[in-house]
Order: structure tokens, then C-alpha cells, then sequence
């Protein structure tokens, strides 16, 4: 009956592998070989360059609305490059650098962002969601898939990623039970990028680490330099290894920032001191990188000159396509495709009237 | 008297009220600081600090939830949805409490809150910012759900709703936020909830509509009386909940023939309860069946389709001729 302590045993570890001068820890550094690092780097730079041009053709009205990944380049491609492409990827709405490490066509993002749902294509063989726009609403999906893969026996696991905001939701928090619970097999990548929108990351939770809200759960969880490529990578893999052993989920809190805009329809400037992103600036997880790799003799300046030109060409042809594709999409009967795997006989009327309409306007 | 677009005359009801009543407090995502992603409740902040004008974590099922607390006590919140699409967390502390808590308390308690937020298609946004589907809320006892169509309306309307002892959800054509002004008296100005009005007058046909579809339903009516010598008369909801059925009756009476315009896909959408009206109490009125002109019940496409998607001039001339050659 008396007033007694339960003692909980808790503290959020912090990984940081390669400093923002290029330095790495050798005891901590992660095994992977040469050409996966310069395609983890390749893939960042594309990244960066995209979210670039995007910009640029979105200011021009070429192409809609969009979500920068500017700034996360390592937290996506570290996480990804770490498991299998038979993994489970899904996504939120700012994970460009993920998309493309898995092999998403520019041009398909492109397409996706002039209002094509088109470009949301996604091969038969492929185990990547399309986007999800509504805060942490995925979250769950990936447990499921998780929970699933384990239940078809297979080594297959499921990665999700988010942001701060979204540790605030209910469906994070649900999510999360229902994956301790469950023992599913299924890592949560919390791209702590300090804002919500307006939100700064402070402002969004008392807590001190985002992190500990899975270790409430009993879920392992850590946090991460999110702009050092080599903790992403070696946090992701470690989970990895955890949850296709049978011992489930893991949350890693990845810091790192949001150095562009929330969307193209924000103007940051109301709410953000333009002096935070400098500093960030010099945390740049793709200057990082370069740095490692040149010291290592693995890239010069040179070479990232050419890489830098040969991807701006793999942009403007890509988008040469999208431009093509979007001139041949004129039909807006497709908006009656993929309601139903058999579309109603009410909604195949619709789509006759409508067409009826078109002719006759036509 | 100042012309105003419908962003500021939204923002001008909340000032107003808020100057008059300590007990209104504005609360949602980005509404502080940021003046909310469309700047409806932008420098409420500033005049009114942190403590009535709360920018919230991204949580929306605790937003509602929360505002049904300030409600419980007496506070009047006034709780924005960033967009329609993002209000479904929240939705189920609409239907399981805000709506219900007088009829469980036997009137002990009353929910005056308001949820406001953006619907409708039409500005090149992204997927579940271009939704209209306020049949969700519409179809729920013990709310109110009314669509302002001009910036006067859409003032009077907030304030009315913000002063409702019930709980009000708006639904914000934020596709004319911007589109043109309109003379908004500075004196305060409240409009029935639950009354329609009448936005042109005619004898030939009736066209009944609302929110951001009534400016193309205007148009249509125009085009009707400059090339078919028709006269239309436009009849404005504004409130779906309570549906004013007087007003449009009397019209379908006295012209015989009516078109209904919605953006809101066509099944179990709004016209299917005008007509359901219209057929039980004005039947033997009728001249022509009554036509439809909505949404399709499609997901609405991204926004390089989404003006298919929606109601055109077009299709409203040809649903109109249709019923006057009926």
C-alpha cells in the first residue's frame, strides 16, 4: 500500500558519425562499399538539384504546388540505401530523395507535380506507397504492411517516414502502440526538420527528444544526426537487422532541418529568421558528404562539376518528357479511371454523358 | 462601408467579435503567427495574444476535441481546419460529441463553437485540398452547416455562427477568397442561419446553388437571358443545415423547371435532398424533371483535371436547356 517509485530506466541515444567538416568516426562508421556510397551521393545531389528546378518551374507556373526535400537529402537516401528494395517504403509528402534512390523517375515526379496523376505510377514489382498528404495518417499503413509481411513469413519489413509535426497526431500514436503490441517489424523515421509549417519544433512538444515518445511505447528508439548520412545509415540498418530477427519495431528521430520552404504556397520569411537556416546552411548533409569523399579520394571538385552538369541534363530531359507526356494527356475521362477495380454502372453513365457533353461541345 | 474580398470580410467578422466578446477564442494550425496558410486570422496574434489566438500542434482530433471543451465551459471557439481534406481526425468529435452533448446532457450543456475551413476545387493545390464534401457534416443532427457565396454573406454568416448557441461548421469557398469585393458594412451585420436568399430573380426557370458555384450559376443565368431570352431566377442557399426549403419551392412553383449546381460529387449530394423537397412538396407544380449539374462521383482529379471535374457554364446551359425544352 505504500507511496512507492517505479523506476524507469530511460535515455535516448544520440548518434553522430561524420562531422560537418568530413571527419568520420572510424569505430562507428558503417560498411558500404564504394560505388553504393557515390550512388548514395549521386542521388542526393539529384535530390537537391530537382527540388531546385521544381522551384524554379513552379515560380514560372509549369508546375504546381510541391514539398521541398531540401536540407533531408541524407536522413532519405541514408534510411533507404540501408534496406532492400523488397522493404515496404512509405512516405509522407516531402520524400523526394527517397523516391529517387528508389528509382522514381524524375519525370514521373515532374508529371506528378504539373496536377498528373500520371506520374504517381508505381511498377507491379515495386513495394513503394504513393504519397500520403495528411499528417502521420501512413503511419499505421506501415504497421499493417509490417504485421503482414511477418504474417506471410516473409524477411520483408517496413519503413515509414514523417515529420515533427506529426509525432503530435493521434495516428503516430496509435500506430506506435499497435506496433509494440504487435511486435511488427517495422522502422519509424521521424525527419525532425524543426518546423511544422509555422510551427517550430519547440513549440510543437514539450518533450525533449521526439525520440522518447516511442521508448513510452517500449520501442527502442534513438536519435540521429539526420544531415550525417553514415548515422542514418547505420541507425536504419541496426533497426533492420532488429526487426527481421523477430524483435520489432524501432523509432529513430532524425535532426536535421527544412531549408526551403514548407510547400511552393509558404513564405517562410513571416516566421523564420532567415539567420537559423544560415547556420544549418553550414551543416549542409551533401557538403558533408562531398567533404568525406573528397578527402578520401573518392571525388574532387572536378568531378562534382560533372556530376553536377550531367544531372542538370538528366533534368532538363526528363522534363522534356513530362512537357511531351503533358501534351498528349488531353482526355479528362481518365479522372474516371481507378475509383473501382469494376467501375459502377452509374459511374460508367457519368463518364458517357460527360463524354456525350465534350463531343457535342466540341 | 469598405469593399471587401471574402478573406477580409471573414477576418472582419472575427475581429469584430472577438473585440465584442472575451469569450471567443481563435484556435487552429498556423493561425498565429503565420495569419493561417490563406491569412484569414492574420494580426489576430498580435491584438489579441497567445492566450486567445492559440497556434496549435498539428493534432486535429485534439483541436476539435479541445474547442469542444472551451465550448463545454462556456467559451465561444472559433477552431479553423486548414482544409477540408485534413478535417476528418476531427470529424469523429464532431459527430460522436459536438453534435451530440445537448441531446446527452438533456440541454444541460451546449456546444457554441464554430469549425470553419477551405473547401472546394479551383486553385491548383494538391490532393484533399479541393474537396467538397459537406454532406459529411450537413448530413449530421445537431450541427449546423452553412456556405457563404459573397464577402458580405460570408461576414454576417461568421458572426451569426460564432454567436449560435449550437455548434456551426462553415465551409469556406476559398476558390473566391480573392476573386472580387463587395461592400461590407462596418456596423455589425448577422444573417439567419438557416435562410436563403434570392441572388437574381426570374420567372422561367430556377437555378438553386451555393458557395463558389453560385458565381458560375450567375453567369450561366446571364447567358440564358442575353441568348435564350430566359429569365432565371438564382436562388443562394447559404445554409444547407437547416436547408431553407420555403425559398426555393416558392420559385420552383412559380417557374416549373429547376437546375441544381453543386461541386460536390452527385450521389447523396446536396441536390438529391433539394429534389427529394421539391418532388414531396411542390410535385404537381413541376413542368420538366428536375436536372442536376455536380461533381462526378470520381475522386476529384488533381488539378490539371479538376476544371473538368467541375460544374462549367456549359454544362449548366446545357442542364438548363434541357429542362426548358423538357
Amino acid at each position: 500500500m505504500p507511496r512507492k517509485k517505479v523506476r524507469l530506466e530511460h535515455s535516448v541515444e544520440y548518434l553522430s558519425i561524420l562531422d560537418k567538416n568530413g571527419k568520420v568516426d572510424e569505430k562507428l562508421i558503417p560498411k558500404i562499399d564504394k560505388d553504393v556510397l557515390l550512388q548514395i551521393h549521386r542521388t542526393m545531389l539529384l535530390s537537391r538539384h530537382l527540388d531546385d528546378r521544381m522551384l524554379l518551374l513552379q515560380r514560372q507556373g509549369r508546375i504546381g504546388t510541391f514539398a521541398p526535400a531540401k536540407g533531408q537529402e541524407a536522413s532519405q537516401v541514408g534510411a533507404m540505401a540501408a534496406l532492400e528494395m523488397g522493404d515496404w517504403f512509405v512516405p509522407a509528402f516531402r520524400e523526394t530523395a527517397a523516391m529517387l534512390w528508389r528509382g522514381i523517375e524524375p519525370a514521373n515526379l515532374l508529371l506528378y507535380n504539373a496536377g498528373y496523376n500520371e506520374g504517381a505510377e508505381i511498377p507491379e514489382d515495386s513495394h513503394d506507397l504513393p504519397i500520403a498528404i495528411p499528417v502521420a495518417s501512413q503511419i499505421p499503413h506501415a504497421v499493417g504492411l509490417a504485421y503482414a509481411a511477418g504474417y506471410r513469413e516473409s524477411d520483408e519489413i517496413a519503413i515509414t517516414f514523417f515529420g515533427d509535426g506529426a509525432t503530435s497526431e493521434g495516428d503516430f500514436h496509435e500506430a506506435l502502440n499497435f506496433a509494440s503490441v504487435l511486435k511488427a517489424p517495422v522502422i519509424f523515421l521521424c525527419q525532425n526538420n524543426q518546423w511544422a509549417i509555422s510551427m517550430p519544433r519547440g513549440r510543437q512538444s514539450e518533450s525533449r527528444t521526439l525520440a522518447q515518445k516511442g521508448l513510452g511505447y517500449a520501442i527502442p528508439s534513438l536519435q540521429v544526426d539526420g544531415n550525417d548520412v553514415f548515422a542514418v545509415y547505420a541507425a536504419v540498418q541496426e533497426a533492420a537487422e532488429r526487426a527481421r530477427a523477430g524483435d520489432g519495431p524501432t523509432m529513430i528521430e532524425c535532426i536535421t532541418y527544412r531549408m526551403s520552404v514548407h510547400t511552393t504556397a509558404d513564405d517562410p520569411s513571416k516566421y523564420r529568421d532567415e539567420d537559423e537556416v544560415k547556420k544549418w546552411q553550414e551543416l549542409d548533409p551533401i557538403l558533408r558528404l562531398q567533404k568525406y569523399l573528397k578527402a578520401k579520394k573518392q571525388l574532387s571538385d572536378k568531378k562534382i562539376e560533372a556530376l553536377e552538369k550531367e544531372l542538370e541534363q538528366q533534368i532538363d530531359t526528363a522534363w522534356e518528357d513530362t512537357h511531351k507526356r503533358i501534351q498528349e494527356l488531353t482526355d479528362p475521362l481518365v479522372m474516371f479511371d481507378d475509383v473501382y477495380a469494376e467501375p459502377p454502372a452509374s459511374l460508367q453513365a457519368q463518364r458517357q454523358a460527360y463524354e456525350q457533353h465534350l463531343k457535342c461541345e466540341g | 462601408m469598405a469593399e471587401l474580398n471574402m478573406a477580409d470580410a471573414i477576418k472582419l467578422a472575427l475581429t469584430q467579435e472577438m473585440e465584442n466578446d472575451d469569450g471567443v477564442i481563435v484556435l487552429g494550425e498556423d493561425v498565429g503567427v503565420d495569419g493561417g496558410v490563406f491569412r484569414i486570422t492574420e494580426g489576430l496574434l498580435d491584438r489579441y495574444g497567445e492566450r486567445r489566438v492559440i497556434d496549435s500542434p498539428v493534432a486535429e482530433t485534439a483541436l476539435v476535441g479541445f474547442s469542444i471543451g472551451l465550448a463545454l465551459y462556456g467559451l465561444k471557439p472559433v477552431c479553423e481546419m486548414q482544409f477540408s481534406g485534413f478535417s476528418y481526425q476531427g470529424f469523429h468529435q464532431m459527430e460522436s460529441h459536438a453534435a451530440r452533448l445537448r441531446w446527452r446532457s438533456r440541454g444541460r450543456y451546449s456546444i457554441p463553437m464554430v469549425l470553419r475551413m477551405p473547401y472546394g476545387a479551383g486553385v491548383h493545390a494538391l490532393e484533399h485540398h479541393s474537396e467538397s464534401k459537406e454532406v459529411l457534416y450537413a448530413h449530421i443532427p445537431g450541427l449546423k452547416m452553412v456556405i457563404p457565396s459573397t464577402p458580405r454573406n460570408a461576414r454576417a454568416l461568421m458572426v451569426s455562427a460564432i454567436r449560435d448557441p449550437d455548434p456551426v461548421v462553415v465551409f469556406e469557398p476559398k476558390a473566391i477568397y480573392r476573386a472580387f469585393r463587395e461592400e461590407v458594412p462596418d456596423d455589425e451585420e448577422t444573417l439567419p442561419l438557416g435562410q436563403s436568399r434570392t441572388a437574381r430573380e426570374g420567372g422561367d426557370l430556377t437555378m438553386i446553388s451555393y458557395g463558389a458555384m453560385l458565381q458560375r450559376t450567375l453567369q450561366a443565368a446571364d447567358q440564358l437571358a442575353e441568348e435564350d431570352g430566359v429569365e432565371t431566377e438564382v436562388i443562394d442557399l447559404l445554409s444547407l443545415s437547416p436547408l431553407d426549403h420555403e425559398r426555393f419551392a416558392e420559385s420552383a412553383r412559380n417557374t416549373g423547371r429547376v437546375v441544381i449546381v453543386h461541386e460536390a460529387h452527385r450521389s447523396y449530394g446536396p441536390a438529391g435532398e433539394i429534389m427529394a423537397r421539391l418532388i414531396e412538396e411542390s410535385f404537381y407544380y413541376l413542368e420538366a424533371p428536375i436536372r442536376r449539374v455536380t461533381g462526378f462521383d470520381t475522386i476529384v482529379p488533381m488539378f490539371a483535371r479538376e476544371q473538368a471535374y467541375l460544374p462549367d457554364v456549359e454544362r449548366i446551359l446545357d442542364a438548363a436547356r434541357g429542362v426548358l425544352n423538357d
